[in-house]
Formats: structure tokens, C-alpha cells, sequence
């Protein structure tokens, strides 16, 4: 694999991550109860979005093929997708969802400190901006895990089961594969070994405060980041690119 | 072309940021360079990477300079080194204290700053004894809290 295959591929899996969690959360745009999560989720979607566009502005750049970040995000098929098995499993309840950006963004953050360090033209910038707000939602989101584990009987059993369906995807965010190595090789990349030690001790903190069970790690789906997806991302996809597939080039 | 950089950024000092109007882009602290070479190359910074005033903003510069009769324009988009509310001028927060914002604590870039306890001082009255309603507010870059001195709710300006 070339220096620029395995860049790409690899930024090209940091922009679908942060666009398919996006996708998720806009989901329920409008159908928080009450404004102040509403306004959280919402804006933290935005964030998302904005990751990876600059993440797509990146791979487009480097692909070098006259493609830009709207033909990335709207016209690849599940197939070419790359992001983690975690971020497209359905919304479920709330529990879920906290969950699930519990669980990715303990691992993102220390993903983007990393790459804060890389040698990989484009990739350390983004991930220096990145990580400020990534920093911001994993407060927030830990801060709901600790809420409804130590809570009442009802959100302590939802959180505790909600952690227990989403920890078989867990094992993807680590298992690190020849592109993963590559990076890391030629551009002084992260180190998954030791970032999925971190991982560990900063989950099992807040689970512990949270009253809650860290689940053992027994067998781990896997396949996202090479393509081979779960059913639930073709959904996802032919609701998102929609307008794309069915008035290409359409602007407002 | 007879512009200078100098003149250039004094027409940028009023190009207000479409969300906050009261400042304005130099006082925000996104205009990173201007380069004035037979065309005028502006770099801009976004303050967060989602953020939905990035291409008004650029088109509100572009404008300006159309309108200073300079038809040479170029945004170029910077990202290093982050944008952070450290940026924001000592005139910008002012300004957006008598807007009725709390500006940001100084020194926002430090990790404890999103985690510590913060005392944020009333925009009106200057108490700090405020206390936080909800972490998330009109724009991704403003939290809502009240003054427990004159009950008067305000906006925080984050500190990123």
C-alpha cells in the first residue's frame, strides 16, 4: 500500500465516522422533550458535520480526482463507507444513544489527541480543532451515563443494558487492521494498543461512578471499517442521499 | 492595485460576525492574514468546525471588498492553530459585554477551563453570583445563565 492509499483511506474513515454518528443524532432533531438536550444534541451534531466536511475536503484533495466532500458524503454506497459497526446502529432510547457516544467518543478523543501529533499532511490540524469539541461532548455525555446509572431502578437497569448491547462494537474502534497500521507506520500515527488501554481505565471510571457494570470484552463484531456493514446503514444512507441520488447536483 | 493591508483590514474591522453583530470579525479574532499582491488573499479561521456562519462570514468579506471597489478577492481557510475564545480582542469583549454577553474567561484554552468551576460575571451588574440554567444555548458557542443579584438571565460566550 502507498503512503497516499493508506492516507486516504484512513481520513476517509475519520470523515465517515463523524458523518454517520451525525446522521444519527439529526435523526431526532426536534423530538427532545424538553430544549436544553435538544440544543446539545443538535449542536453537537453540527459539530460532527463540520468534521467531516473538513475530514472529505481532506480525502477529496488528496484522491485528486475532481471529487469534492458533498460526492463523498452522497454518492458512495454502503459498500464504500468505512465507519465503525458502532455509530450506525439504530438511535434506540435515549440511554442508547448516550451509550453509544459514550463508548465512541472515550475513544475518539484520545483518537484525536493522537493525531494531534501526526506527521500526515492536513490530518493534525483538523484533529487540533476537532478535539476541543469532542473533549466538550464526552463531559456531557459521561455526565448522562453517571445521571441515569446512578439513578432510579428503571434508568439504572436501561443504562446498564444500553452499555451491554453496544459493547460488542467496541472491539472494532481497536482491532487494527493494514491500514490502520500503515498510517500509524508512515505518519507517526496512534497507537491502538495503547490507545485501547486508556480506553479502558477512562470507561471503567465513569462506569464505576455510574454505579454501572463494565461488561467483559468477549465476541466483537467487525467489518465497518473495511465496508461490510450491518443492514441498518442502507437505511441510514437511502434517507441521507435521498435528494442527491434523485436530483443530482440539486442546490438551494 | 493601490489598496494596502492596512486599509484592507481597517474594511474588515466592520464586517460584522452574522450571529454576534456587535463584533466584528477582527474583533473575533478569525481573520488570521491578508495578503495584498495584485489580488487580496484573506485567511479566515472557523471557530468550530460546524459552525454555520463559516460561508456567510466568507461571502460578507467578499462583499465588503467588491464594495471598496476590490474585485480580486480569495478566501483561503486556515485551520492552524485553532481558533480558541483566547482569540477574541480585549475591544471584542467589551463589546460584548455592554451587548449583554458574558465574555469568555481568559485563558480559555486550558483543559481545566472546560471541566473546573468557572465564576462568570454578570454583563449588567458585574456579580458573579450567576449560576448556570443550561450548558447549551442560542448557538453552539453560547451557554445560558442568570444573575442571582439583579435576576436578570444572560448569554456566556463558551470558552473552546
Amino acid at each position: 500500500m502507498s503512503d497516499n492509499e493508506a492516507l486516504l483511506a484512513y481520513v476517509t474513515r475519520l470523515g465517515d465516522n463523524a458523518l454517520i454518528l451525525s446522521q444519527r443524532m439529526i435523526e431526532v432533531v426536534a423530538q427532545y422533550p424538553e430544549l436544553e438536550e435538544e440544543l446539545a444534541n443538535a449542536n453537537f451534531a453540527l459539530d460532527y458535520i463540520g468534521q467531516a466536511r473538513l475530514f472529505y475536503s481532506l480525502a477529496a484533495k488528496l484522491e485528486g480526482k475532481d471529487r469534492n466532500e458533498d460526492d463523498f458524503a452522497f454518492l458512495r454506497d454502503g459498500h464504500e463507507y468505512r465507519n465503525v459497526l458502532l455509530l450506525e446502529q439504530p438511535n434506540g432510547h435515549f440511554g442508547d444513544m448516550m451509550a453509544r457516544e459514550f463508548l465512541f467518543e472515550s475513544f475518539y478523543l484520545l483518537q484525536l489527541e493522537a493525531l494531534q501529533q501526526c506527521d500526515a499532511p492536513g490530518v493534525a490540524e483538523i484533529a487540533a480543532r476537532a478535539v476541543k469539541e469532542i473533549r466538550y461532548h464526552l463531559r456531557h455525555v459521561s455526565q448522562w451515563v453517571v445521571r441515569l446509572g446512578d439513578g432510579t431502578e428503571e434508568s439504572h437497569a436501561r443504562m446498564q443494558q444500553a452499555i451491554d448491547d453496544h459493547w460488542q462494537f467496541t472491539g472494532e474502534l481497536f482491532a487494527a487492521d493494514d491500514i490502520d497500521t500503515a498510517f500509524t507506520e508512515q505518519y507517526s500515527g496512534p497507537n491502538l494498543e495503547l490507545i485501547r488501554d486508556q480506553w479502558h481505565d477512562n470507561v471503567a471510571a465513569v462506569l464505576n461512578e455510574a454505579t454501572l457494570t463494565k461488561p467483559a470484552d468477549e465476541w466483537m463484531a467487525a467489518g465497518g471499517k473495511q465496508g461490510r456493514h450491518s443492514e441498518y446503514l442502507g437505511f441510514l444512507l437511502a434517507e441521507m442521499q435521498h435528494l442527491q441520488r434523485s436530483h443530482p447536483g440539486a442546490t438551494w | 492595485m493601490s489598496v494596502t493591508r492596512a486599509q484592507v483590514l481597517e474594511w474588515l474591522s466592520h464586517v460584522p460576525d452574522p450571529e454576534i453583530p456587535v463584533l466584528s470579525i477582527m474583533d473575533l479574532g478569525i481573520v488570521r492574514d491578508v495578503v495584498v499582491n495584485g489580488t487580496v488573499v484573506v485567511a479566515l479561521t472557523p471557530t468550530y468546525t460546524g459552525c454555520p456562519a463559516t460561508e456567510v462570514i466568507e461571502q460578507s468579506v467578499i462583499d465588503a471588498l467588491h464594495d471598496q471597489g476590490i474585485a480580486d478577492v480569495s478566501i483561503d481557510r486556515v485551520l492552524s492553530p485553532p481558533w480558541t475564545t483566547d482569540w477574541i480582542s480585549a475591544a471584542g469583549r467589551e463589546k460584548l459585554r455592554e451587548y449583554g454577553i458574558a465574555p469568555p474567561v481568559a485563558g480559555a484554552s486550558k483543559r481545566e477551563m472546560l471541566q473546573g468551576d468557572r465564576a462568570i460575571a454578570c454583563p449588567r451588574c458585574r456579580s458573579i453570583e450567576t449560576s448556570l440554567v443550561s450548558e447549551f444555548g442560542s448557538t453552539a458557542c453560547k451557554a445560558s445563565y442568570k444573575c442571582t443579584a439583579c435576576l436578570e438571565p444572560f448569554e456566556y460566550f463558551k470558552c473552546i
